[in-house]
Parts: structure tokens; C-alpha cells; sequence
């Protein structure tokens, strides 16, 4: 019997020159570039917390939790908020702009190496077209910066 | 039927109802003749057995059955309460308290059989005196047929006969193949009311809804109407052969202090109608159930929730504070000064809900007491005041293990054997004394016993044992800062380790758990006499007042109630004390604290500058001269958490949200000093 075929939706987005995808249910939503307080003596991926309508929210910068150079803040730098559990968090993105659905057969198990990303933290490789999405386990990105 | 949905009410109700039955056993104890107490414990155990029947808990369900049967007993004067029935009683709560537990965590009644404590139920009422046994409670024949009234019913009897009603014994009897008994009651009991008031029954009226009886029922019943009226009415409903009435009296003499000034009221006013009258006379625990109907069981998470949009409205007012008075327009201020009012009645209001009084954690001392002295042998009384204290709710939850800790530290440590207390010319009875009481801002709650206090000298010894000081540090320690030594992790001081303390978890546990709740613990010692420990607790954890700091380009915001003072120090004035900056200020060292050298922070003003903004801090005795680079003021802050990410970070105890939505977090001045 073959294994049933269905698809996922991924929020896609850009760090360096390498696009990820986050599983589309985890996501709460995707912010402009806001002010930040930073929090002293945190690790040094957490850029600060930020204020989501009452709520205050950790930010996480995924350039440095993945040991990618610093980049240039700018006009596309998005926060995506995530949500696992009971902890929400934002991550800091180059930029995000689409949603794209990929089908389970798509989806390939992660190579040995991906750039600098920790292997553990990926959940597979995503082929679109001519595209590789390099897909994040989010569950355990965000369970073990909580530390 | 899906009996999920009311397993919650169930396990809530029964826990309640536990803590009453909790507290009525010692009432009991110390009052075997109060009626009132045996009433309010057959209350208790019926309501149990009721809902444990409807939730299918059969273990449950016949303990209290058999529990009811020994009250019964009691009630009716067959059996004599003592200690051993008291201590079957608290065995039963305990079994009950352990079930109920166990359904909460698992679904399932807690497998331990109640056998052996039903036996022991048994035991009592077989034991009986054989004299009472035989004493014919039921004698048809007998028309002067005495009906058993309890203290409070002859009150409402007294009352009655005062305003000119009649009170009657009525029996009723049915036809022998009487095909709906409780049908027939129930008319009989409907007809009655209408002409009266029925203040008892028997068989009870449950039984009689459930068809517990025989062809014959009485019902004690005052009336203004006359006998024969009634008579005829009763008679006439079928299937009822015979209704004979008797004149219920109660001897006036005896009438008791129970009845006072309320009742002289009660005289001047006649038209009042019986039922009313009961209502007033019925003493404490009806006072207290009629105040009962009037609580809403609500889920806390929604008290969260209407909390956190309260804060939402205070950062918000904050917010168009600074908007109005930039503006300068009148309106717009007077608007903000308005919606300020409002926010705060609405934030005091909302805390109020939160807000439960200590007596929660307070009543499961009196038996802990007990339990403990009896098992030290050591005669110890326990006097608490200031119960009705109230605490914001995630305190209370908290605090009960601290208190626990402390009061077996008091009773197993603190106070001697008895032959040592009478060698010392103390009484050979220990006392402890628990208080709470409200202090400005904060609640304090005391520990305190009569025993021999805290030995300084074998602190210290301990201390250097465990290696937790020197002997040279040892010898420098003032009296103060050796009974400091007592909340350091790892100590210990019992010589025996029993199981009630002295497992080496002892006072450090209290201490990190009163300070997650920003509390402070302190100690007040004499040797000899006893000790004192004193908990200070916030009033409320959710929004403090708080005086907001910028260091660099950064805004800190400083809980208002830990600030001694503000200063300004000359920079020049501050010497280096063994690595240590500190400052000579009235007549006392301040070591300093340079805020934005412990955070981090880039850009810091102050490092260079001559003249230091010191806010001056306080953690129990101890003061500190924090530096920043300038003040902005002082303002209501709404606390929240970092979260669970964030958890555990050094010197921080949280985050606000100031009025332009920018976040600014709360130093954890504790951790810096």
C-alpha cells in the first residue's frame, strides 16, 4: 500500500543566501522590525523582548542561533512569531514573503550538513521546482533556546 | 451519563467540604457537648455520601454512610463523643482526604480499603453502654410520645409558643398497602406548610422522599391555625388512615444564653413570620451557608484573563496621561484625571476578586499541631490570629509549605520536652503562635514559639561543620548574621533526624520560596525564650508602584517599596574596600552597585561623571547604593514575566510595559545586593 500523499504549508523565509520553511500552524504571525529592549546577561541569539499587544515576547536572532554573519537590518526584516506550547517567540528573518504548500513526498530527510545549521534543528529538505527549502523543526529550535 | 463534566465540581465541592469537616473535628474535640459542631459534621458527611453516591465512589460512599450512622449515635446521646471516637473521625477525614486526592490525580478512588476504619466505626457504636441500648426510643402506644428535639429546635419551639402558635407533633399514618408512601407524604407534607411551618421530620425527609419508613410518619409542625382545621384537611387526602396531634412543650427555664439581644428584638417585633425567625436563630453555621449561595465558582484562568485586560488599561491610561498633558488641552486632562479614577477603583476591585483570606492556609494547622504534639509527646497549644488576612491568590497557593516548614521547625526544634520546660520554670504546655495581619503594603505573617530559641553558638559550630563559614568568619558574626547562617542551603541544625524536619531541605527552601514571591523572611531570636520568624509578603504581585531609571539609553524600572532613599555622591567620596566601592552615608558603609556595569548596558553616563544619582536599597537590613544615570519618576507598573524562555535570568524579575509601548524591566534588587 502506498503512503498517502498530502501536502503541508510552509511560511517561507530568507537568511544569507538560503531559504527556510516553518510549518505555516506554528506560526501566529509575522511583524515589521521593532523596537527592542534588550535583556542583559541573556544568551547572545536573544536580541531582546518586544511588547505584542500586552505580551511580552522574547526575539530570537536565527543569524545568530545558526552562526550566520550579522546582517543589515532593513526594510524586509521581518519578526516571524512562533508558538510551541506554552512559550511564543520571535525570530528575526532577512525577509518573508510567501506561503508555499509542499506535498510529503517532497520532502526529503536532512543531509548530513546544511551550511552552518545544526542539524538537529532541521526537519527536512523541501523540493519546489528547482528550489531546496530547508525545512526548521521549530519545536526544537524553540525548546532548546530555553534553557 | 458522562460524569466527567462534574468530577471537577465534585473533587472542588468535596475538598471544601473536607476543610469544614477538618475544622469542625478539632471544634469537637475541645467541644464534645456542641450540638451545633455534630450537626455541621452529619451535614458534612451526608452531603459527601450524597455526591460520592451520585459520582458511583462506593469506598467513600460507605464510610460516610457508617460515619453518619456514628454521629447519629452521638446525636442521639447513645454514644458519648471521647478522643479515640475523635481520632476515628480524623482517620475517616483522612481516608476521605486521601480519596478524594487520588480521584483528582487518577479518576480512581484510592484502592486502599476503608475496611478497617469502618470496623472501627462499628467498634464504637456496638460499645455502646447496654443501659442506653435498651431505652425505647419508639413507643407507638404512649401518647405523650417524646420527640427528640436538639438544642436549636427547642429555641424555635420556645419562639413559637412566646407569639401564641401552636406546635404539634403530628403523626400520620397510612394505609398498610400504601402504593406510593412518598407521594402521599409529600402531599401530607405540601397541605401542612400551608397552614405552618414543618421544622422536622421523622424519619428525615429524605429518607421519607426515598421511602425509608413504615405506614407512619411525624412531623413537628407550628401553626397559627387551629388543631381540628388541619386535622380534618390531613384526613382527608386518601390512603391516610389515622392523623393524631400532639402538643410538642418545651420547658421555658431552660431557655439558654444563646438567645439575647436578638431575640428581645425579635419579641418587640411579633408579626414576624417563624421562617425568619429561624433564619436569625440558627446560628453560625446557617449564617454561614445562606452567605455560601451568594459566591460564583469561577475558573482562575478567567480572573487571569479579566487581570491581564485591567493591566492593558492601566498601560493605556498611562499612555494618554503623557498624550494629555503634552497636549495641554483641559478637556483632555480632566477626561485623563477621570478614566485614572476609574482604572484604579476597576484594578483595587479586580484585585479584590484575587484576593482570599489566609484562613485557607491557616485551617490545616490547628490539626497538624495536634498530630505533631501528640507525636512528640510535647503538650503544645496553637493560637493564630488575623485569618481573615487576605493574600492575592498565586500567594496563597504558595505559601503554605514555608509556613508548614516553619511551624515544624517550631514545634520539633524550638520547643523542649516537657521536663525540660518545667526545669526552666517555663509552663510545661508550649505555645506557637501564628499571625497575620496587613502592614501597609504588605502582609506579615508571624511564627512564633515559647521554646528555648535558636542556640547561636551551635549555629555556628554546624555552620563550620558543613563548611559553610570559617572559624575565623565564624568568630566576626554578630549575633543577627549567624541566624542568617540558618537559611543557607544545606543546614541543619537537629541533632535527631525526624521525619517532620531536619532533612537538611530546611529553612533555605523557605527563604528561596518567599523571595520568588518577593517576600523577605526575617528572625527575631532570644535564647531561652523562643523565636520569632517573620514573613513579609506584597500585598499584591501583579502591579506595583515603582520608580523608573534610565541607565545609558535604557529604562529600568525599580520596585518603589525596596527604595530607602535617593542620593547624590560625589564620586570622590567613595573608597575601595576590599575590591568593594562604598560610600560613607549617615554614619553607615554602602557598598555601591553600578546598575549599568551589572547589565551590560553601552554608553553609561554615570561612569565618568562627579556627581552619582544613588536610589539607595534596601533588602532586609542591608543597603545598597544603586548608580544609575538619571531618574524619570515614579509609576504604577503592571508586572509580567519574562516567560518561560526567558526564565532564570540574572538580575531581573520581570518586564512592564511603559505608556509608549516601549518594555522596560524590573531590576531584582535582592540578586544585586
Amino acid at each position: 500500500m502506498e503512503a498517502a500523499v498530502y501536502t503541508k504549508q510552509f511560511v517561507i523565509f530568507r537568511l544569507e543566501n538560503e531559504e527556510y520553511g516553518i510549518d505555516i500552524l506554528r506560526v501566529k504571525e509575522i511583524k515589521e522590525m521593532m523596537r527592542m529592549t534588550r535583556v542583559p546577561k541573556a544568551a547572545h541569539f536573544v536580541c531582546g523582548v518586544i511588547n505584542l499587544r500586552g505580551e511580552i515576547i522574547p526575539v530570537i536572532d536565527l543569524r545568530k542561533k545558526f552562526n550566520l554573519p550579522d546582517g543589515e537590518e532593513n526594510n524586509n526584516t521581518r519578526i516571524i512569531i512562533v508558538a510551541v506550547d506554552d512559550i511564543t517567540v520571535g525570530l528575526v528573518v532577512d525577509t518573508s514573503s510567501e506561503v508555499i504548500e509542499i506535498s510529503n513526498s517532497a520532502i526529503e530527510g536532512a543531509p548530513e550538513v546544511v551550511g552552518n545549521v545544526d542539524q538537529g534543528f532541521i526537519y527536512g529538505i523541501g523540493k519546489v521546482g528547482e528550489r531546496l527549502i530547508i525545512l526548521l523543526d521549530i519545536v526544537k529550535i524553540v525548546t532548546n533556546f530555553a534553557v | 451519563m458522562d460524569m466527567n463534566q462534574y468530577l471537577e465540581i465534585f473533587i472542588e465541592e468535596s475538598q471544601e467540604h473536607l476543610q469544614g469537616l477538618n475544622q469542625s473535628l478539632l471544634g469537637l474535640e475541645t467541644n464534645p457537648k456542641d450540638m451545633k459542631i455534630l450537626n455541621e459534621i452529619f451535614r458534612v458527611a451526608h452531603t459527601l455520601k450524597g455526591m460520592a453516591g451520585t459520582m458511583g465512589y462506593t469506598g467513600v460512599t460507605s464510610l460516610t454512610h457508617q460515619m453518619e450512622n456514628v454521629l447519629d449515635a452521638i446525636r442521639n446521646g447513645k454514644v458519648e463523643v471521647n478522643t479515640s471516637i475523635v481520632d476515628i473521625l480524623f482517620e475517616c477525614l483522612d481516608y476521605l482526604d486521601n480519596s478524594i486526592s487520588s480521584i483528582a490525580n487518577t479518576g480512581q478512588e484510592s484502592s486502599n480499603k476503608a475496611d478497617s476504619i469502618i470496623a472501627s466505626l462499628n467498634g464504637v457504636l456496638l460499645k455502646k453502654p447496654a443501659a442506653e441500648v435498651e431505652q425505647p426510643v419508639i413507643n407507638n402506644d404512649s401518647k405523650n410520645e417524646i420527640m427528640k428535639l436538639n438544642q436549636y429546635e427547642e429555641n424555635i419551639v420556645r419562639k413559637a409558643v412566646q407569639q401564641g402558635m401552636g406546635v404539634y407533633k403530628v403523626k400520620v399514618m397510612l394505609v398498610n398497602d400504601c402504593m406510593l408512601k412518598s407521594a402521599r407524604a409529600f402531599i401530607v407534607f405540601q397541605t401542612a406548610e400551608r397552614y405552618g411551618e414543618i421544622f422536622k421530620a421523622i424519619p428525615k425527609v429524605e429518607d421519607i422522599e426515598d421511602e425509608k419508613f413504615d405506614n407512619e410518619f411525624t412531623i413537628a409542625l407550628i401553626t397559627k391555625e387551629p388543631e381540628a382545621l388541619i386535622k380534618k384537611e390531613l384526613e382527608s387526602i386518601s390512603e391516610i388512615i389515622e392523623v393524631r396531634f400532639d402538643k410538642i412543650e418545651v420547658s421555658a427555664e431552660e431557655e439558654n444564653t444563646n438567645i439575647d439581644v436578638e431575640d428581645q428584638e425579635l419579641q418587640e417585633d411579633n408579626s414576624l413570620k417563624p421562617s425568619n425567625e429561624e433564619k436569625d436563630n440558627s446560628g453560625d453555621s446557617q449564617g454561614k451557608k445562606a452567605k455560601m449561595g451568594k459566591t460564583v465558582r469561577v475558573d482562575i484562568d478567567r480572573l487571569d484573563n479579566l487581570m491581564n485586560l485591567v493591566s492593558e488599561l492601566i498601560i493605556i491610561k498611562t499612555r494618554l496621561e503623557g498624550v494629555g498633558s503634552d497636549s495641554n488641552n483641559q478637556d483632555m486632562t480632566e477626561a485623563v484625571e477621570y478614566l485614572e479614577r476609574i482604572t484604579t477603583s476597576l484594578h483595587d476591585a479586580v484585585m479584590k476578586v484575587r484576593m482570599v483570606p489566609i484562613e485557607r492556609v491557616f485551617n490545616r494547622f490547628p490539626r497538624m499541631v495536634r498530630d505533631l504534639s501528640k507525636d512528640l509527646s510535647k503538650d503544645i497549644s496553637l493560637y493564630m490570629s488575623g485569618e481573615e488576612t487576605e493574600l492575592d491568590r498565586t500567594v496563597i497557593d504558595e505559601i503554605g509549605d514555608p509556613l508548614i516548614h516553619l511551624i515544624r521547625n517550631a514545634i520539633d526544634h524550638g520547643i523542649e520536652e516537657k521536663e525540660e520546660r518545667v526545669k526552666n520554670k517555663k509552663s510545661a504546655n508550649g505555645t506557637v503562635n501564628l499571625r497575620a495581619y496587613q502592614d501597609g503594603n504588605s502582609v506579615v505573617i508571624e511564627v512564633e514559639d515559647d521554646g528555648k530559641g535558636i542556640d547561636i553558638e551551635r549555629v555556628k559550630k554546624k555552620a563550620i561543620e558543613k563548611g559553610i563559614i570559617s572559624q575565623s568568619d565564624a568568630n566576626e558574626l554578630d549575633e543577627k548574621n549567624a541566624v542568617e547562617l540558618l537559611f543557607k542551603p544545606g543546614f541543619s541544625t537537629a541533632d535527631k533526624v525526624s521525619d517532620l524536619s531536619g532533612r537538611g531541605v530546611g529553612l533555605d527552601v523557605v527563604k528561596t520560596k518567599i523571595e520568588s514571591l518577593n517576600g523577605i523572611v526575617e528572625v527575631e531570636n532570644s535564647k531561652g525564650k523562643g523565636s520569632k520568624f517573620i514573613i513579609r509578603l506584597p500585598l499584591t504581585l501583579a502591579i506595583i508602584q515603582a520608580l523608573l531609571v534610565t541607565i545609558g539609553d535604557e529604562k529600568y524600572a525599580i520596585p518603589l517599596n525596596v527604595i530607602r532613599d535617593i542620593n547624590t555622591i560625589n564620586a570622590s567620596t567613595i573608597r575601595n574596600v576590599h575590591g568593594q566601592d562604598v560610600v560613607l552615608n549617615r554614619n553607615s558603609v554602602l557598598p555601591i552597585v553600578r546598575l549599568g556595569r551589572m547589565l551590560d548596558v553601552k554608553n553609561v553616563e554615570s561612569d565618568g561623571s562627579e556627581e552619582l544619582t544613588a536610589v539607595v536599597v534596601k533588602k532586609g537590613d542591608k543597603n545598597a547604593a544603586f548608580i544609575v544615570d538619571s531618574l524619570i519618576g515614579q509609576q504604577e507598573i503592571v508586572i509580567k514575566t519574562l516567560g518561560k524562555f526567558l526564565s532564570g535570568i540574572k538580575y531581573i524579575a520581570g518586564a512592564t510595559i511603559l505608556g509608549d509601548g516601549q518594555v522596560a524591566l524590573i531590576i531584582d534588587t535582592n540578586s544585586l545586593i
